[in-house]
């Protein structure tokens, strides 16, 4: 199997308390991988060390992304090389209009890339294409980012910077956690758009309802901090029937 | 914690440090009757001026220095300061300025040559440099529409019927300490006057540049909007960087007649000193506005990123019925700059509206502070008030402080004050940076975000520059 990221015996902590005690996982290019497991197992904390984020401190281990090690690059380096997260909580930033920060963080990645920058008018008719097909209203360009959002409306919005940004490896934080049924079915639209075989997927949730919509290629259940199993989605209907405690490790 | 590394990026540069090489006249240090003589014999001011500025001066010398503004910093010796410098050969065609003057404002991005403005929006640019208004631009197309802008030298001798009426009219000449010691030595700076019905066809600016050593600069402006009439005028200013505080004691006058609009803009970049605090500008200012008619309207809008220390309380008297004042305000103090600024509302006539909107940006050692002021008096029935101070902390050295002073005397009267105070949040800086956006970038868009409600306030082109220059303060990149 190829590998386009690969986590090997990490080990992490958040304050004092280590919270990923040795975890192994390959992601293979193309293919949606679920994450799943009880409260605390360590799913966010996975997810915060791949994109950097300042609450982890890596003890040992390592997280390669396309054969280079990740962890001694800044957040913005490894998101520039492709790797998005999608919040599990979108923080509210007042002021800074939408569809500019959008337009600063893909003109950001395009020069990192080489390419020429977008102007205004060619963002706008970007961004216009995707907000019908997820449901959001042309207001959504003008207004604050993520202020006064509806839960739905940040989960909408992140999954619209996903499409934008076009990131070879996307973690979906529980991209389900309030959202309505119509909200599920457009924002998981969203996100079948962009399975064309080649963009790989994280997706953390507790519950199989998301799966449903976005069909995994594999399901790796986390506990205390280690992936304790990793089967088909043949594993889920399982899951739901018999928890997560029984579950024997691979 | 994600804010290691944000001192570097808050720590500014400061572009418009460089020193016009120039020959100048100036006169020696210390401030005496003397002193006042000459400074109104060069600018062949009537008998009348002198002696208001002799009257001025007395008053000032038994006047002390106040101190209740949270500012500290080292006394100022007068008499060490020299209170009048001009560049030499004062001409009066553009083609007889000084050159090295010309291409210093064509370097701060301001042309005085009309021909060269005709591609873009018309802005008429009064330049003063040290004590002398070197050039105001468009003078006489807007006399053609009976505006007069010229420098208040020229109004002192040409309008002086004009001048004696208003002058200290809104700003007594003894209001305060610094107020006294314009009236007795100001300068130069820029005189309005926009008669009835007239609403003025271009922008109008001042340029304020402080190049000498040793020198104060001490301009007065005064603006008169007749009734019915419109102005738009905007401020700018920069100083060379020295090792040596400077001091600028400005005093603005603006009187609005009834059914008339200013809308005064500023945008305030003194030479900051450095984050030891070393050199800076003193920046005590006296500004104040009344409204005098019948629904009058002024609207201060300051961006102040300058300035060692800041010490300005732009003004509003409310005396016409249904008249409005608003006071939108960004201040930014980083390195180790003192800003203690805000604004008094005096609400006299009825149905009189007030609107107070500022933003206090700190970083590093800088200190900020808002201090507002609401007055309704009895005769203000139906007054109303909205005031909001929103300040911003970026790291852990620097302070933000509110203090909101109300007296409303009209129990009829509507006042509402938010205040709130947060932090650049490492949630924050994280979002963004995980979308691909440098740290540098990331702060100042979401510094951006917080000023959003009072750039909007500015003129489109002045935006623009203040928002340029908030980036230049805050992220020490190229100048």
């Amino acid at each position: 199997m190829s590998t386009v990221m690969k986590i090997e015996n990490l080990e992490a902590k958040i304050g004092d308390k280590q919270i990923l005690k040795g975890l192994n996982l390959e992601l293979e290019p193309g293919k949606v991988h679920a994450i799943m497991g009880p409260n605390g197992a360590g799913k966010s904390t996975l997810s915060k060390a791949i994109v950097g984020h300042y609450d982890i401190e890596v003890l040992g281990g390592d997280i390669t992304f396309k054969g280079k090690s990740i962890l001694e690059m800044e957040p913005e380096e490894r998101a520039l090389e492709g790797i998005f997260l999608s919040f599990q909580h979108p923080v509210e930033i007042p002021g800074v209009n939408n569809a500019y920060f959008l337009r600063t963080a893909l003109n950001a990645k395009r020069k990192h890339q080489g390419k020429e920058e977008l102007n205004a008018a060619e963002f706008l008719r970007e961004m216009k294409s995707h907000l019908a097909d997820l449901g959001m209203k042309s207001d959504m360009i003008s207004r604050s980012l993520n202020e006064g959002f509806s839960g739905g409306e940040k989960k909408r919005n992140e999954i619209l910077q996903m499409l934008i940004l076009e990131p070879e490896v996307i973690i979906l934080d529980e991209i389900d956690s309030g959202l309505d049924i119509d909200a599920l079915r457009q924002v998981s639209e969203g996100i079948n758009k962009m399975k064309d075989g080649k963009r790989t997927f994280l997706v953390i949730t507790h519950y199989s309802r998301i799966l449903d919509y976005i069909e995994p290629d594999y399901i790796h259940v986390l506990k205390d901090g280690k992936v304790i199993k990793t089967a088909g989605a043949e594993l889920v209907p399982y899951l739901e029937e018999h928890g997560y405690d029984g579950i024997k490790e691979d | 914690m994600a804010n290691e590394g944000l001192d570097k990026a808050v720590s500014g540069e400061y572009a418009l440090g460089f020193e016009i090489d120039i020959e100048t006249e100036t006169v020696p240090p210390g401030l005496d009757e003397t002193t006042i003589a000459f400074i109104s014999k060069k600018k062949e001011e009537p008998e009348w001026m002198l002696e208001l500025r002799l009257k001025a001066l007395k008053k000032w010398e038994s006047m002390t220095e106040p101190h209740w503004a949270k500012l500290d910093y080292t006394p100022i010796d007068y008499q060490s300061i020299s209170y009048f410098s001009a560049p030499k050969e004062q001409l009066d065609s553009l083609d007889e300025v000084d050159p090295k003057i010309l291409e210093a404002y064509e370097k701060l991005g301001i042309s005085l040559d009309e021909q060269k403005q005709l591609a873009g929006v018309k802005v008429a640019v009064d330049a003063v440099v040290d004590s002398v208004s070197v050039k105001t631009t468009y003078s006489e197309e807007l006399e053609k529409h009976g505006v007069i802008f010229c420098s208040i030298s020229e109004a002192i001798r040409d309008y002086p019927e004009l001048v004696k009426k208003y002058m200290f009219s809104v700003v007594p000449m003894a209001d305060n300490y610094f107020a006294a010691l314009n009236s007795a030595v100001f300068t130069d700076g820029t005189f309005v006057y926009i008669p009835k019905g007239v609403r003025c066809p271009m922008e109008l600016s001042t340029y304020f540049r402080i190049n000498a050593i040793n020198t104060g600069q001490f301009e007065r402006t005064l603006i008169i909007a007749d009734e019915g009439s419109h102005v738009s005028y905007n401020e700018g200013c920069s100083a060379p960087t020295r090792d040596d505080h400077q001091l600028h004691a400005a005093v603005v006058e603006l009187i609005i007649l009834k059914d008339a609009e200013i809308k005064y803009s500023t945008i305030q970049n003194w030479y900051p000193g450095d984050e030891t605090g070393k050199g800076g500008i003193y920046n005590f200012v006296t500004k104040r506005a009344i409204c005098e008619g019948e629904n009058a309207k002024v609207s201060w809008t300051q961006v102040e990123t300058g300035s060692a220390i800041t010490w300005k309380y732009p003004s509003c008297i409310l005396k016409g019925d249904n008249s409005i004042g608003e006071f939108y305000s960004v201040a930014v103090t980083t390195l180790a700059q003192q800003a203690d600024t805000g604004t008094k509302m005096i609400h006299i006539g009825k149905n009189t509206k007030s609107t107070i909107i500022s933003k206090g940006i700190s970083a590093m050692k800088g200190q900020n502070t808002y201090r507002g002021l609401v007055k309704i008096n009895n005769s203000a029935v139906g007054a109303r008030n909205y005031s909001e101070c929103d300040s911003l902390l970026i790291g852990s050295e620097c302070g933000a402080h509110t203090f909101p002073y109300l007296e409303s005397k009209d129990t009829q009267g509507q006042v509402e004050h938010e205040a709130t105070t947060s932090k650049i949040s490492d949630e924050q800086l994280f979002y963004l940076r995980q979308r691909g956006i440098t740290e540098e970038d990331a702060v100042s868009m979401i510094v951006h975000g917080f000023c959003k409600q009072v750039f909007s306030q500015l003129p489109m082109e002045y935006a623009v520059e203040a928002k340029a220059l908030l980036e230049l303060t805050l992220e020490g990149s190229v100048g």
